[in-house]
């Protein structure tokens, strides 16, 4: 049997920052095991911006965010196997974790330690008994977040989007800016689960109308979705007869929650926690299976990729320090601290002309913009620098960066992500959108190859943010 | 010219041509969907009912009670999923005992074997999570779950094996008596037969009037259900059904032999033959009542909700018109007395499933009776499945890998479904053509996440192998599609 140092199984965000920090913790045997074809999690599907603002004083998009941590990952030479199944996970001294793939087909490996980071996923439509028809056309956001941006492949021309945490939000922009309309989002609850930003420059942008306290009830359509009956909730979120409304649209996308996928740490007999749905784990994130440690969204649903990022350090860090020192007493629970969830809405009866939401970072400071007599703006309102600037813009010259993907011929994917190397004026998004829809480019890719020069007239540039050999 | 043609690929179906194939007759199945089993086969609650139920001396307590002995060795001999589990009829009122003495005489006097009633003592011991409520049950140790998907689809492939021939997406438009046999109208073809089975399920009706004037009417009867996670599938080990009660008839809660917890059926008659919709009343009924056998229904593991329409007769054609035995209440199984060489096999409603292999037999002495036919010497009765990784031994991943590497590719990580498993569904017998198809023959999209990972993965697997772009494959029907830009057109 092949043995090994540390397992770590997941090669997302969470696993390969764990699998960095056990490395410089002085552990010389790591294997990541990797399901998909390639690293990077979710991420890669990721293709909008706003990651990294914490771990690299900078925005990035997704597969930039994960580009840099697959770098270091080669540059320290951990190993990894991708398209790779964990189907077993056995705590212990040593572990002993069984894997399957196609070139050595079902196989064990010894391990002295193990990190699960195998993330989460979505909440389908059953588990919230949606009445109605099953016809196709039903996606959960990140199967049509898939669909679009790694396949290249529109799963639906009109779109209801339920749930209006950050997925739904990005996925009901993906969906315009690649040519669908999406006719509403709708939200169960009195706020939405996304961040204030999204909702500002994901829906208000393109006048997506989001109708929180409201539901689908019912899908039409036997063989496609032809339409949804949205309704309004009451104060106990049931709907309230009468305020039914019919909606045509063929494609219905869920974003209504995430679930950590635990039923490998289950199988492990690791003790679970029903408040995070996460195993229970102890101060060094190690949880009740003797040997095996969790972090990242596995552990609890997390915002900010930027957060996993932190606690899979420490979870690599304090697996390293246990094959090195070996184990100490369990001690006591702890959960981890889990800021509370976003419960964003815009102010209600904001002046727009006169007050924006920033969509600098999440905080999504609410700023007032008034010109004085003199022609000069007086900006209040903003927590920090960039805010000014953005509110300075948003009344002069409203700017966006836009991310979309561009097919590619003779590489092993279908599309690469791109994004413009800089912020372009508002109104020009559309023009720059019709432009990257009809571009093709050519494998090899590398992150920040210009794809398309002076797009839209704007002097900007459309650059890749992922690797396509 | 056929010698049969069956219309309808559902589990009736499909057991008649399974059986017709043992013998020297050309026989055809025609199928308005692009698959086998897409009707009521495909949304009931998988139980193999003991035989209790019906009326003694009925066809649906004769046809139950030989399908119920049968499909042990069937399941065997055709490998498809299938286990006694054992059955309980709930009662939650000591006055209403003598109902469950009831049930047990008319079982005895079908022949149901081993059927006693119990205690609440002996009950609990039985099933310990067996509802407060309930104060005795009826026991049948012959009661058993089958995968309603699995059974339909060995029936089909066997007797396609076999020679018997399967068009799909073939819809009857008309049927047209001729001198020796009938003329079938499907729209773009004909078919001439000397013998029609009429096994279209909620359609039967329509079919039967066609050609016979003893007029029938069947008034689709919707069950809607529930289905849980796994985890929850060893909440309880028998089929728990209920004596009916103040809030009407009972439903059931029982195991899947895939391992799930499955809640329902309501039961409403509906106008529409394509009523499969479920409905937040229906959803809650099924909840509320499955909470009077259980002490705790796991209503956040539900996974899904799906709703089957059973062909209930609602106007049986007139005695003294037809052939058929059997009384109201009673399946419509005989030759039309004004059309000869018609055959019904109508109202097929619960326990229709546990009957199949029973039904399948004697639908086959009819047509004996009709067409003297010899006995295939070459039939071969037995038909293997497809391997399924979740469930093999070690030794027989091994090999299953060695043997194609596709077997090590997890596609459906859920229920842990393989490339390989996936391309044996597609390049079998009667091959899967349909996303859906896919799952009924490997479960890949039945678990939790309900076919969110697998999707994409499927679909592009389908394209490939069908050499047909991605924008073309299907869910079932013909316009059930799921992208609409083909593979170089612009985002």
């Amino acid at each position: 049997m092949k043995r090994t140092d540390l397992i770590i199984v997941g090669g997302g965000p969470a696993g390969m920052a764990a699998a960095l920090a056990a490395r410089e913790k002085g552990i010389r045997d790591i294997l990541i095991l990797e399901r998909d074809k390639e690293l990077g999690g979710i991420l890669n599907q990721c293709i909008h911006n706003g990651f990294g603002l914490h771990t690299f004083k900078e925005e990035l998009t997704g597969p930039e965010y994960a580009a840099r941590y697959v770098d270091m990952v080669r540059e320290k030479k951990i190993q990894g196997l991708l398209n790779t199944m964990v189907i077993d996970v056995q705590g212990g001294n040593p572990c002993r974790v069984t894997a399957m793939n196609r070139e050595e087909g079902m196989f064990q490996i010894e391990a002295r330690a193990v990190v699960l980071a195998m993330g989460c996923r979505e909440r389908p439509r059953g588990a919230m008994n949606i009445p109605g028809y099953r016809p196709a056309g039903i996606f959960s956001a990140g199967t049509a977040q898939r669909y679009v941006n790694i396949e290249g492949r529109m799963p639906g021309r009109e779109v209801v989007v339920l749930g209006s945490g950050d997925i739904g939000l990005i996925m009901a922009r993906r969906m315009t800016l690649q040519g669908a309309k999406v006719r509403m989002v709708a939200e169960i609850m009195p706020y939405s689960g996304g961040l204030k930003r999204n909702i500002v420059q994901c829906l208000d942008d393109f006048g997506i109308p989001l109708k929180l306290s409201h539901t689908v009830t019912e899908i039409h359509g036997r063989e496609r979705v032809e339409g949804v009956t949205v309704a309004k909730v009451d104060e106990n979120l049931a709907p309230i007869p009468g305020t039914e409304e019919y909606v045509a649209c063929d494609t219905l996308l869920l974003s209504c929650g995430l679930i950590p996928e635990n039923e490998l740490s289950q199988a492990a007999g690791a003790e679970m926690d029903d408040v995070t749905q996460g195993p229970v784990v102890n101060a060094r994130l190690e949880t009740t299976a003797e040997g095996i440690f969790a972090c990242g969204n596995v552990l609890h649903v997390h915002d900010l990729v930027d957060n996993v990022s932190i606690e899979a350090e420490r979870a690599g860090a304090f697996a390293a320090e246990y094959i090195l020192e070996g184990r100490g007493d369990w001690g006591e629970a702890l959960r981890p601290k889990i800021p509370a969830k976003s419960k964003s809405t815009l102010p209600e009866g904001r002046d727009a002309s006169s007050q924006l939401i920033c969509i600098g970072c999440p905080v999504g400071c609410l700023i007032t913009v008034e010109k004085k007599e003199d022609g000069s703006l007086n900006i209040t309102g903003n927590t920090c620098q960039k805010g000014e600037a953005y509110a300075r813009n948003e009344f002069t010259a409203p700017v966006r960066t836009v991310t979309s993907m561009i097919r590619v011929e003779g590489g092993r994917g279908k599309v690469v992500p791109v994004k413009t190397a800089s912020e372009i004026p508002k109104g020009k998004i559309g023009e720059c959108m019709d432009e990257i829809r009809r571009a093709k480019a050519l494998a090899p890719v590398r992150v920040g190859d210009v794809l398309i020069k002076n797009v839209a007239g704007t002097g900007v540039s459309v650059i890749a943010t992922g690797n396509m050999d | 010219m056929y010698d049969v043609i069956i219309i309808g690929a559902g589990v009736s179906g499909c057991a008649i041509a399974r059986e017709l194939s043992r013998l020297e007759l050309k026989t055809a199945v025609l199928e308005k969907a692009l698959d086998v089993c897409e009707g009521t086969s495909k949304a009931n609650s998988g139980i193999v009912h003991a035989g209790y139920d019906a009326i003694p001396g009925t066809l649906k307590a004769r046809l139950n009670v030989e399908g119920s002995r049968k499909m042990e060795a069937l399941s065997k001999e055709l490998d498809f999923s299938y286990r006694r589990n054992g059955s309980l009829v709930l009662c939650f009122d000591e006055k209403e005992q003598d109902k469950l003495t009831e049930l047990k005489e008319r079982g005895e006097e079908s022949g149901v074997e081993g059927i006693r009633i119990l205690s609440r003592q002996e009950l609990v011991s039985l099933e310990p999570e067996v509802g407060d409520e309930a104060v005795a049950a009826l026991y049948a140790p012959t009661g058993g779950i089958v995968c309603p998907f699995g059974l339909t689809i060995a029936l089909a492939e066997n007797a396609a094996d076999n020679g018997v021939e399967f068009y799909f997406g073939r819809e009857v438009k008309g049927i047209e008596r001729k001198e020796e046999g009938y003329l079938i109208d499907t729209g773009e073809e004909t078919y001439e037969t000397r013998v029609v089975i009429n096994a279209a399920g909620v359609y039967a009706d329509q079919i039967h009037n066609l050609v016979s004037k003893a007029f029938m009417e069947i008034t689709p009867r919707k069950g809607e259900y529930l289905l849980y996670d796994k985890k929850t599938g060893g909440m309880v080990s028998n089929t728990l059904f209920q004596l009916p009660t103040a809030l009407g008839k009972g439903i059931l809660v029982t195991p899947t032999v895939h391992g799930n917890l499955l809640t329902g059926p309501t039961a409403q008659d509906i106008g529409d033959r394509e009523g499969t919709n479920t409905s937040r009343e229906g959803l809650a009924q099924v909840s509320a009542k499955a909470a009077l056998s259980v002490k705790r229904v796991p209503g956040r593991d539900v996974i899904t909700s799906f709703s089957g329409l059973r062909a209930h007769v609602t106007v049986r054609p007139k005695a003294g018109d037809h052939g058929y035995v059997g009384e109201e209440e009673d399946f419509v199984i005989g030759e039309a007395a004004d059309a000869p060489g018609f055959i019904d096999v109508a109202g097929m409603e619960s326990p229709g499933l546990s009957c199949a292999p029973a039904t399948g037999e004697y639908v086959a002495g009819l047509v004996k009776k009709l067409l003297q036919p010899e006995e295939k010497k070459n039939f071969v009765s037995t038909r293997k499945g497809i391997p399924n990784m979740a469930l093999a031994s070690d030794e027989e991943r091994h090999r299953l890998i060695r043997e194609n590497p596709a077997y090590g590719n997890v596609i459906c990580r859920c229920e842990m479904v393989t490339e390989g498993e996936i391309l044996d569904a597609i390049h079998r017998t009667l091959g899967a053509v349909t996303v859906d198809g896919i799952k009924r023959r490997t479960r890949a999209g039945m678990g939790r996440c309900q076919s969110g990972f697998c999707n994409p993965k499927v679909v592009e697997i389908l394209a490939r192998e069908l050499g047909k772009d991605e924008s073309e494959i299907r869910k079932s029907g013909k316009d059930s599609w799921f992208l609409v830009n083909k593979e170089k057109e612009q985002l």
